[in-house]
């Protein structure tokens, strides 16, 4: 079989079924990791373990126990993520020699059913960011155009597996940090309900808005792999007691009955002639599928990106108040400690140890809760956010999913957005109000730019109503024009 | 306004040390951010509850049970200074 390309579910019936080893496919896998990952900087830390779980993988499969419907996958974990005794940096200096005790509930999941953790992948710093700039390890490159942005903050993620070093990848999206890098790297992203999800062990960026999800190669691996991840954790209080569903099994390409929103305010302006085509061929094979298209109307989306980035700053600011130099991470050097102030001790550390951006958004979060800006700003801010839910789902009562662009351009060059952070911020605009909102999104590749750069196609369902999402980008990726297209770099 | 004034206030807040060069850089760009966010107070709001969580939280209680799943050790390892088990930090009194 040809690992490179093989779905997950083919690796893991192999594997269970012992056509191939664990140890077969994980010996594959590290060597496209040494051979293309010079190129990428998609890896930040590899498992130096990754063979011998294998190999336990492969004893256990010897002895006939069952070992879970990911059996012997091997997974990249965007570094978000806490994985026991591996290094867990989220891409900042402040984490640098941090190594979790403990897995994140996600990553336990993914490992009691079987996969194999390849190593951790490459982001933003702390997720803030929508070009995988700000990293402590430095830029990651775009597997299709090596001089440009894999997309943030999970832009390790994306690149990896769309270079295919890994056939599974795990991300976390706060405001497009799965979707945007999925189209930017032609590969499927989801980000579940809010909710659906345990954030029990994701190093926090913006509590009400953070959610993990797979970043896989089809809408397939995408839905078992939710189905692995998702569910109620005692450890998060936020996540739903709602049993799940199982989507891989339930996937059905049918788009008869099925309404198919358009919302009027995305399609007006601003967007790339690459990217409206793209859209618009999507439109044009749902209908060809029998899809009723519908227009919907979500004009308070006209101020998400603002509400977004006030909220998240805002949650960040008091997140990113763990990072004291004391209990772990990066802390200062004083010749004399105790004849430091305290303050000075946390703001020298702190000052050291985060990059330009996070300072940025910590800065503009304390502002937004300081005393005389909190009403007109973070009180206002939620209460906008509020309005913007209450109308997607007065558009849900109308249409069973909203199609949208992921972007308004397809990737763009390292350095081209960096310097201006207002124009890297409005980078976000179609992809933030549905966490706001808490809503399920997902980016699916459906179209390549004149310089053959990948476009994804969002779409958006009510609270919990991922199946129909997943059906919709089943049915569009079965009649995508890119379909086994990949990259030049693999 | 967010003068350089403003931001060696909010650094303070927020136990941030920032340059000069910083500081004078953040002043520009979150006057241009805010400036562009200050959209949202044309919106009317009267009587609307923040949105905090945007999905239902249904109550839950974990069960009373004492458990130890980390060592003193474990919880340690990862200190940037410690005298044992326990972290070393400047005078806090």
């Amino acid at each position: 079989m040809d690992l490179t390309f093989a779905s997950i579910t083919d690796i893991a019936e192999a594997v269970q079924s012992k056509k191939v080893s664990a140890k077969e496919v994980t010996e594959h896998f590290a060597k496209r990791i040494d051979s293309l990952d010079e190129k990428l900087n998609s890896f930040t830390t590899r498992n130096d373990q990754a063979l011998k779980d294998a190999e336990a993988l492969d004893a256990r499969i010897a002895k006939g126990e069952h070992v879970g419907p990911l059996a012997g996958v091997p997974f990249g974990i965007k570094e978000m993520f806490c994985t026991k005794g591996l290094k867990t940096t989220a891409g900042s200096k402040i984490l640098e020699n941090f190594i979790p005790p403990y897995d994140a509930t996600v990553v336990a999941r993914l490992k009691a059913a079987g996969i194999v953790v390849m190593g951790k992948l490459n982001q933003d710093e702390f997720a803030m960011g929508s070009s995988n700039e700000t990293s402590f390890h430095g830029p990651t490159k775009n597997p299709w155009k090596l001089d440009c942005v894999p997309g943030g903050s999970s832009g390790g993620s994306a690149a990896a597996q769309a270079a295919r070093l890994v056939a599974g990848t795990l991300g976390t999206d706060t405001g497009g940090s799965i979707r945007q890098p999925a189209s930017f790297c032609g590969i499927v992203g989801v980000k579940p309900t809010y909710g659906r999800v345990s954030r029990y062990g994701i190093i926090a960026y913006a509590s009400s808005l953070d959610q993990a999800g797979p970043m896989v190669s089809s809408v397939k691996d995408a839905a078992l792999t939710m189905e692995v991840i998702s569910g109620f954790d005692s450890f998060d209080s936020t996540t739903t007691q709602r049993s799940v569903p199982a989507w891989s099994k339930n996937l059905k390409a049918d788009m008869k009955g099925m309404k198919i929103g358009l919302m009027k305010e995305y399609m007006t302006g601003g967007l790339h002639a690459d990217v409206q085509k793209t859209v618009e061929n999507a439109v044009d094979s749902l209908k060809k599928m029998g899809a009723e298209i519908v227009e919907v109307s979500v004009p308070m989306s006209e101020f998400a990106v603002p509400v977004y980035y006030l909220i998240a700053a805002s949650e960040a600011s008091s997140n990113l108040a763990r990072y004291d130099g004391v209990k772990y991470g990066h802390r200062a050097e004083f010749k004399n400690l105790s004849a430091v102030e305290l303050e000075t001790f946390y703001g020298k550390t702190r000052g050291e140890g985060f990059g330009k951006e996070v300072k940025r958004r910590i800065m503009l979060g304390t502002y937004c809760l300081s005393s005389g800006y909190y009403d007109a700003y973070y009180n206002k801010a939620g209460q906008v956010r509020r309005l913007i839910m209450n109308e997607y789902l007065e558009a849900f009562k109308k249409c069973d999913v909203i199609l949208s662009p992921v972007t308004t351009a397809p990737a763009f060059k390292i350095g081209e957005r960096i310097s201006d952070p207002l124009t890297m911020y409005l980078n976000d605009i179609f992809t933030t109000s549905t966490n706001l909102a808490g809503l399920p999104g997902m980016s699916v590749p459906f179209g390549l730019s004149q310089e053959n750069l990948p476009i994804g196609i969002q779409l958006t369902a009510s609270h919990f109503e991922e199946q129909k999402m997943l059906d919709v980008a089943f049915a569009l990726e079965g009649a995508s024009p890119v379909k086994g297209k990949n990259p030049h770099v693999i | 306004m967010i003068d350089k004034k403003t931001i060696e206030h909010i650094a303070k807040l927020a136990r941030l040390q920032v340059s000069e060069e910083e500081a004078q850089e953040y002043s520009t760009q979150l006057a241009k951010a805010l400036g562009h966010f200050e959209q949202i107070s044309k919106i009317n709001t009267a009587g609307i509850e923040p949105l905090v969580t945007p999905t239902e939280i249904e109550s839950f209680w974990r069960e009373d049970v004492v458990k130890q799943e980390f060592t003193a050790e474990e919880m340690t390892a990862n200190a940037p200074a410690k005298a044992g088990n326990l972290f070393k930090v400047p005078p806090v009194v």
